[in-house]
């Protein structure tokens, strides 16, 4: 039997990099902030499923770990972005 | 390499998972690349956040549940997380983007030059 999943993780791996590329372009050349804090977010939410495959690939449940660590972290930092697009600061007194 | 013990069934069902949540992504960022401006262009991420994001979890869920001879749920906590988070980004980014676009034109209208 032929296995097919390891052809198919590396093939989405190739979409995935393509996608984090397209993303980090619109990263750098948004013509206003609120782009690019948009482009880092998805930036975000794309490593994280890169890691998502590389863990299907190599069956290994360590990378679950890291891509919860990265949807959490991404949250926090695209929310404190915005907020201090929207306010001027990001902890109110 | 772990992913050769696998029935043919999993292993098809999860390739196709997994391809076609790398696609939904590629397309979401294109659209963030492609689109005109900032209101349509928050619309094209949130399909790699949502079924993107599903599919190669639910792949994940399905290799790992596989391997470890048992149902395995963590996934399901980033699917949480994420279907939580998502909007409540979306909804602060396009508050900011109106905000400081009505801000720029009330200076543009009250300074003329």
């Amino acid at each position: 039997m032929t296995a097919m999943l390891p052809w198919a993780t590396s093939c989405a791996q190739i979409a995935i990099a393509l996608a984090m590329i397209l993303a980090a372009i619109r990263l750098l050349r948004g013509p206003s902030a609120e782009d690019r804090v948009l482009a880092l977010d998805a930036l975000y939410v794309n490593s994280m499923i890169m890691v998502l495959t590389l863990g299907i690939e190599f069956g290994s449940r360590f990378f679950f770990d890291i891509a919860l660590l990265i949807a959490l972290f991404g949250f926090v930092g695209s929310a404190a972005m915005a907020k201090f697009l929207l306010r001027g600061e990001v902890i109110e007194p | 390499m772990s992913a050769d013990n696998l029935p043919a069934w999993a292993d098809s069902l999860a390739s196709i998972l997994v391809l076609s949540g790398a696609l939904l992504t590629l397309i979401g960022s294109i659209g963030l690349l492609r689109l005109p401006n900032l209101f349509a262009r928050i619309h094209a991420p949130t399909l790699g956040n949502t079924l993107g994001l599903g599919c190669v979890l639910l792949a994940s869920i399905l290799v790992a549940s596989i391997h470890a001879e048992r149902l395995v749920f963590q996934e399901v906590l980033i699917t949480l997380f994420v279907v939580a988070t998502s909007p409540v980004t979306t909804i602060l980014l396009v508050r900011a983007g109106m905000y400081r676009r009505r801000t720029d034109t009330s200076k543009k209208a009250s300074d003329p030059d």
